[in-house]
């Protein structure tokens, strides 16, 4: 199944990336959920693939009696989650106060830190 | 020499260092009386030196090295021979009465301490360099002598002139610093040589070198700017915006002769060639003529010396560059006469400036009457630049006519341009020394009386020894210009001076025809300056002004490529990046046979069908998320693709990250779904078509190139051997069934503590954003614009009052 998953992950980037590249705070900001969830499936694909067994042993057994999914790159996905959600709520909360403050979702109409029309550096010493 | 004798010179080339370390604090305690006090430093110099004089006269040499970075030769070691140590005596000599000079010149000034300390670095780093043995020894103490310049030009830094000169003396001489780190660079990789002494006593090492000719032109790049030859003779005049006592120790008595140092310290394994005698020659002799005709153009008393000096350099060049041993005996005595009196002229100079408030040699005149000394002293200095019996100056130029017209050779070219450089070099002495004082008295902006003894000590003394040099001419030749004559020829020149010429023969006509010259114009100096002034009217353009062409295109360079590279556009950075991650992944996967062969795809019916069928719902909403029309439909497939991923986990066992992923989305969707209904946005997400293809194909890229690193990842064997030591010890150590939450909660606990700050972190983060208000304020351009601030609970802004 992993080839399949990984056109499925060829996908998500693609679409990510395209949405990053667009000038709308919205838009790059569902490019970045959407970037999140490419990276956690490429991480678990990566980790190879096994149907149906979650990684947990059974009662009165000290290790699993049959193999089981890979559990490593479950934790590293599990930490993944909830780091890029906070980041994605972060994202969101400042992309909307920018529109309140600058009233616009266009990056390239903020330029308050950068001008348009800079003033060129003193030609003297 | 004995072990503490090693560590003693070693302490002594130090010290100025530690000196200038103290020297701020012995200022606030001794104000302008600390230049006394600090003067004990080189004069301690001085004397160590001294004391091996005899010795080194002697044929002696000695060398001191301590191992700095041996694995790549580099020492830090010192070399004391004729050469460097007349040089070293020069340095600290001059150096004691420049330090007392200071004290009295700048009494009173707010950063007398400061400026003392700068006068003793670049005193320790012009001992370094004259008395380094290692080649990149010798090139850290030359870069710290054009930083000290630096410093000490730029120390009026409240003018733009003297950043102006400082900035330009640093660029011109770092420059030249470079091209000699490259030279230096080549002889140690052609020869395998670092040690200045072992080279040249090399012979032929470098002459029969492949890599001569570049080695002679960086080695000339680095002489020729510190010694300011024409056409880089720009920076040395404006280095005259430095407080005197700086132009009168650098930039005439010590630094600038480093190049000509350098060349004569080479001479042994570089000199004596077809192209040295031809170039070197060339160089100085076209400085020489050109830096007194500079010199007759100016009337201020500073800007006449300065040029002199570069006339000097010149002189000097073209004397090194004869390869004649009695010329080079004549440029050594030169520059030793030359230290003497243009150290105490400059000394002069400064006190005029000090006492009557000008410098401009067309408003001052009679001055000899209120200070008596300081005539006397520059009278006697003047004397000895004129080249005029009983002073050193005057043998020097005796020898030097005897080397290029003597009974040996009688160089045509360098002889008329040396007498009509030393004629115009008279009449500038006549001016300095001769016409403030004489004459009728001008009114000057002060009232001039005679300066206190720090500023009269030390160009009285200079003076004095120029004279006394010159009249104990015989000890003179022996144990200064001898040994030092025979370290630049690399051979053992017996140096007989005499004060009445032996006989009379074509020096001596050569000097009265220089006198008569020299005499000749100064009677018509006004005429003089204005036939160059008018000359150098029509030529209009120098190098001074081509250095501020430059720098303003390396500036508007600069401008130019920042609105490239940095256009303040986000899509334009994301592209860049993005396009660099195409290449990235790419170039590896062709050019190393990376390619991940083609997968064996599984089979479409089966009971496997709902995954295929979930895989397929992921994709959908992945394309509704890009294609929607509204956002609200943009938010619900991006939903979709969320809960099918978090089936995938669900069917590849893994529930933990099903349920945390559908809370997740869950929760992503609503938020975004409140905040969205919130904005009053059109639908005007979608880009034009052009941008679109161009955006698009990128994204594919990247996107096909990260799938293609996966599947290729995939196809290697897997190492399991972390997954089993979990899944070994889960029970057996941790006491949990559940491994991935043991691995999440156990093994790997410290890094959950950090998700949760982090996750805190970002919490913090939202709610300050949340907190912060909106204000109008004034832009740059004038509109109004809303600005962000914060506030704090008590409402109290502690962003700054912008409005």
């Amino acid at each position: 199944m992993e080839p399949v998953l990984c056109v499925l992950i060829t996908v998500l980037f693609s679409a990510s990336f395209y949405l990053m590249l667009s000038t709308h705070i919205i838009r790059v900001l569902l490019g970045v959920a959407l970037l999140s969830n490419g990276v956690n499936l490429l991480i678990f694909t990566a980790g190879r693939l096994l149907r149906e067994v979650p990684p947990i042993i059974a009662e009165g057994q000290m290790v699993p009696t049959m193999a089981t999914a890979n559990p490593l790159p479950q934790a590293l996905i599990l930490t993944a989650i909830v780091i890029s959600f906070s980041f994605f709520a972060f994202l969101l909360v400042l992309g909307f106060r920018a529109y309140q403050a600058l009233g616009t979702d266009d990056v390239n109409e903020m330029r308050v830190a950068e001008p348009e029309r800079e003033p060129e550096p003193p030609m003297g010493y | 020499m004995g072990l503490s004798e090693h560590d003693l010179f070693l302490l002594a080339v130090l010290s100025p260092f530690a000196a200038a370390a103290v020297a701020p604090f012995v200022t606030r305690v001794l104000g302008h009386r600390a230049g006394w006090l600090l003067a004990l430093v080189p004069l301690g110099i001085f004397a160590l030196i001294a004391s091996h004089i005899g010795e080194v006269a002697h044929g002696g040499n000695t060398v001191v090295a301590y191992d700095w970075v041996p694995s790549y030769g580099i020492k830090l070691s010192y070399y004391l021979d004729g050469l460097s140590s007349l040089f070293a005596m020069l340095v600290s000599g001059i150096g004691v009465f420049i330090v007392i000079y200071s004290g009295g010149y700048l009494k009173g000034h707010r950063y007398l301490g400061r400026f003392l300390a700068f006068m003793l670095l670049f005193m320790g780093s012009m001992l370094g360099v004259v008395l380094a043995d290692n080649l990149i020894t010798l090139f850290i103490y030359w870069e710290l002598t054009s930083i000290t310049s630096f410093l000490l030009i730029g120390f009026d830094n409240n003018r733009e002139a003297s950043r102006r000169a400082a900035l330009q003396a640093l660029l011109v001489t770092g420059a030249g610093g470079l091209s000699l780190l490259a030279a230096f660079l080549l002889i140690s990789s052609t020869t395998g040589i670092t040690e200045m002494s072992v080279l040249n006593a090399s012979g032929d090492i470098l002459r029969d070198s492949a890599l001569y000719l570049p080695i002679f032109i960086l080695v000339l790049g680095g002489a020729f700017t510190k010694s300011a030859q024409f056409p880089m003779h720009f920076w040395l005049p404006n280095a005259m915006e430095a407080p005197t006592p700086v132009s009168a120790y650098l930039h005439s008595a010590t630094m600038v002769k480093a190049g000509v140092y350098l060349l004569m310290r080479m001479h042994p394994s570089l000199g004596g060639t077809e192209l040295w005698t031809t170039v070197l020659p060339i160089f100085g002799g076209v400085t020489l003529i050109a830096g007194t005709l500079l010199a007759v153009r100016q009337t201020d008393l500073k800007l006449m010396l300065a040029y002199t000096t570069v006339a000097s350099l010149g002189l000097l060049v073209m004397l090194t560059g004869t390869s004649i041993d009695a010329a080079i005996t004549g440029a050594v005595l030169y520059l030793f006469a030359h230290s003497l009196f243009k150290g105490g002229l400059f000394m002069v100079a400064g006190t005029i400036d000090h006492e009557a408030g000008t410098r401009d040699i067309t408003r001052l005149g009679g001055l000899g009457r209120a200070m008596p000394i300081t005539f006397f002293a520059a009278a006697l200095a003047g004397l000895s630049m004129s080249g005029l019996p009983p002073f050193i100056g005057f043998i020097a130029k005796e020898v030097l006519y005897d080397g290029t017209f003597g009974a040996t050779t009688d160089n045509w070219a360098v002889t008329a341009t040396a007498v009509a450089g030393n004629a115009l070099m008279l009449v500038i002495a006549a001016a300095v020394a001769l016409k403030p004082f004489t004459g009728e008295k001008v009114e000057t902006p002060k009232h001039a009386h005679e300066g206190p003894a720090s500023l009269w000590l030390g160009p009285l003394t200079l003076s004095l020894i120029g004279l006394g040099t010159a009249l104990f001419a015989h000890t003179t030749g022996e144990y200064l210009i001898g040994p030092m004559a025979a370290a630049i020829s690399g051979g053992t020149a017996e140096v007989e001076l005499h004060l009445i010429p032996a006989h009379f023969g074509a020096p001596v006509v050569l000097s009265m025809v220089t006198v008569a010259l020299g005499i000749a114009v100064f009677l018509m100096l006004d005429t003089a300056r204005g036939i160059v002034a008018g000359v150098l009217r029509a030529i209009g353009w120098g190098p001074d002004r081509g250095f501020d062409q430059v720098v303003r295109l390396i500036i508007r360079m600069a401008i130019v490529i920042t609105r490239v590279i940095q256009p303040g556009r986000m899509q334009t950075y994301m592209l860049v990046v993005f396009l660099f991650t195409a290449l990235a992944l790419f170039v590896p996967l062709f050019a190393y046979g990376e390619m991940p062969e083609w997968p064996e795809w599984p089979a479409l019916s089966g009971s496997n069908f709902y995954e295929w069928a979930i895989i397929a719902i992921a994709v959908l909403g992945v394309g509704a998320v890009l294609i929607a029309s509204t956002r609200l439909n943009a938010i619900v497939s991006l939903g979709i693709q969320g809960f099918a991923v978090a089936l995938i986990f669900m069917l590849f066992g893994a529930p933990d990250l099903s349920f945390t992923q559908f809370m997740v989305e869950t929760l992503s969707v609503v938020i975004l779904a409140l905040v969205m209904t919130r904005l009053d946005l059109g639908n005007h997400g979608h880009r034009p078509l052009p941008a679109m293809i161009r955006d698009g194909t990128v994204a594919v890229a990247v996107g096909v190139g990260l799938g293609l690193l996966l599947l290729s990842v995939t196809q290697w064997p897997f190492d399991a051997r972390l997954s089993e030591f979990f899944t070994a010890n889960s029970r057996a150590i941790a006491h949990g069934r559940n491994i991935v939450n043991v691995i999440i909660v156990d093994f790997r606990g410290l890094d959950t503590l950090g998700e949760i700050a982090v996750v805190m972190t970002t919490g913090l983060a939202i709610l300050a954003l949340i907190r912060i208000r909106t204000r109008k304020v004034e832009q740059y351009d004038g509109t109004k614009r809303e600005v962000r601030i914060a506030r704090t609970y008590s409402g109290e802004r502690w962003g700054g009052d912008v409005s």
